[in-house]
């Protein structure tokens, strides 16, 4: 009972991560319809920018929760900035051009991405000190759960809180429904449209930047290629769960850290990927919208 | 109030618009008709900057508008309800009804124009924490009406408001327009392809033909024109 437990508390937080990283794609599908392939790389300059800000604040002697925090807000900072930048170059230009093109050029800034942290960096993995104690409280259950996994299980779900509240009840929110609703119809209501845009795409690089911090210190290690791999599982996740919808995607995010999980526990860790890609192409034969997707109808 | 000058309008390389001009005063209801592809829609999104002109000039209260981005458009009293109209479907109808008034600030003001929209259209109150996509034809278009009504508009396009409703709807909307441009001195610009009914309740009308205006005169002149009658009127 209790390997269960870990293997289902395992799978739940890696379901957190990939949730927190599918959360960009499904909002940026939602609005603009673009699969954004360079995704994955905001979140791994996340988790890069956060070593950064560790390393220096190491030197100095800080009190390491503290550093976590700020080399945290400092990730969002930087990877929202990422974020908006890439949309206003690489996307913005290409609105009214047909999809291919826009997706083609997210792709070539996935790639650009990727070798400016290659070139800036290095490609061999760096270690990433692990900034989370071992709390007091939680070693009675330490034999199936780690305070790293509690840490990342409660932010995950304080994010998801906030983004539900925001998306449901501000302003902004609303707007972005419309928005993903009916482009023109929120412009005629007053919907300055590139801010709603550029919005969409700070706040799914903010939570991508937060994952990309927690799976860093869960793992202990980054190099420039960790936001493909984690970008197409995360990608992988959105589809599952409908992509273009915001509960869709953490669904798909569980249902695959689960699979992922459960099989390695249960049958062997090397089938993880294989696993994870059945469920996916069984789950497109028989729901193709994904599991909470609406049909193509209102998709604009 | 509003001016079209000599506008000209493209979709890549077809012309839609041709040299259209066409003059609003403030208080005003005036109609557009005309056949179907003719150009009217495309008026309408000339005016509120969804497709902006390649030349001619726009302007509201005497200022230029050609080429403004839509929301400054909207911010400057213009509000339009689309053909088919654009219900966002899967908002509520209180949340189709906020986006309306997504402009403004004045919070329990914005309570109050619900009340009055809910006054108007007893069933938008009935219905308005179900999905927009939900409603009936007529009672979408009550809703797209009383989403443009939020902003407060002193210009109101309107694209085909009777389209595929039931008359005794119908009715029942045009009546609510004729109040809203009493009450409030809300002009009024509508376009229709009922043409008996539009010159009905408008002063003056314009004929559009192949993205041109053909005629204008006043509503009475029209209706008693010959070529109108045969065209659009049915007899
Ligand atoms: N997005 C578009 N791209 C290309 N051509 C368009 C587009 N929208 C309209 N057109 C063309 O522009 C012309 C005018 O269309 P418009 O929709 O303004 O006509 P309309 O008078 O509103 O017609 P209806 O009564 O059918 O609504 C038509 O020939 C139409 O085919
Ligand atoms: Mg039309």
């Amino acid at each position: 009972m209790d390997y269960f437990l870990e293997l289902f508390l395992g799978g739940l937080t890696r379901g957190s991560i990939y949730a927190l990283i599918a959360l960009g794609y499904t909002m940026v599908y939602g609005i603009i319809g673009l699969i954004n392939f360079a995704h994955g790389e905001i979140y791994m300059i996340g988790a890069f920018t956060a070593l950064i800000v560790i390393s220096v604040l190491t030197l100095m002697g800080m009190n390491t929760l503290a550093i976590l925090v700020i080399a945290g807000v400092i990730a969002v900072i930087y990877s929202s900035a990422y974020g908006y930048t890439v949309e206003k170059i690489a996307y913005k230009p290409l609105r009214n051009a047909p999809r291919l093109s826009a997706l083609i050029s997210a792709i070539g800034m996935s790639l650009f991405l990727q070798n400016y942290v290659l070139l800036a960096q290095t490609s061999d993995f760096l270690p990433f000190p692990c900034l989370i104690p071992d709390f007091e409280f939680m070693e009675p259950y330490a034999h199936i759960i780690g305070s790293t996994e509690i840490v990342i299980l409660i932010t995950t779900a304080v994010v998801m809180v906030l983004l539900t509240i925001m998306i449901k009840f501000t302003k902004i929110g609303k707007a972005m429904r419309a928005t993903s609703q009916d482009k023109t119809m929120a412009m005629l209501v007053g919907i300055n449209v590139n801010r709603v845009i550029s919005v969409t795409f700070i706040v799914g690089s903010a939570t991508a930047a937060i994952g990309g911090v927690l799976i860093a210190s869960h793992v202990g290690m980054i190099n420039f290629y960790v936001g493909f791999i984690a970008g197409i599982k995360a990608f992988v996740a959105a589809v599952l769960g409908g992509i273009g919808s915001i509960p869709g995607a953490v669904l798909g995010s569980f249902i695959l850290g689960w699979t992922e999980s459960f099989a390695t526990g249960y049958v062997s860790s090397d089938y993880e990927d294989v696993f994870a890609f059945l469920f996916l192409v069984l789950i497109l034969i028989f729901r193709p919208a994904g599991i909470l997707g609406r049909s193509e109808k209102y998709k604009i | 109030m509003l001016k079209l000058k000599n506008v000209q309008t493209f979709y890549g390389n077809i012309q839609a618009l041709k040299d259209v001009t066409i003059e609003i005063s403030e208080g005003e209801i005036i109609t557009l008709i005309g056949a179907n592809g003719a150009g009217k829609t495309t008026t309408l999104m000339a005016v509120c900057g969804i497709v902006p002109p390649r030349s001619g000039e726009i302007s509201f209260m005497g200022e230029p508008i050609t080429g403004m981005e839509p929301d400054k458009i909207v911010s400057l009293g213009i509000c339009q309800v689309p053909e088919g109209r654009r219900i966002f479907p899967y908002l509520s109808v209180a949340e189709n009804l906020d986006m309306g008034a997504f402009l403004r600030n004045d919070r329990a003001e914005i309570k109050k124009d619900m009340e009055y929209v809910f006054d108007l259209f007893p069933i938008l109150a009935e219905r308005r924490h179900q999905a927009g996509g939900t409603l009936s034809g007529g009672e979408q278009q009550m809703l797209a009406i009383s989403r443009a009504l939020m902003a407060r508009p002193r210009l109101l396009l309107l694209d085909e408001p009777s389209l595929g409703l039931a008359p005794l709807i119908v009715k029942q909307i045009f009546e609510i327009l004729i109040k809203i441009n009493a009450e409030n001195n809300t002009t009024i610009f509508l376009v229709e392809q009922n043409a008996n009914l539009a010159l009905k309740v408008a002063a003056r009308g314009y004929v559009m033909e192949n993205g041109r205006i053909t005629l204008t005169d006043l509503s009475e002149n029209l209706l008693a024109n010959e070529e109108v009658k045969k065209a659009y009127l049915g007899f």
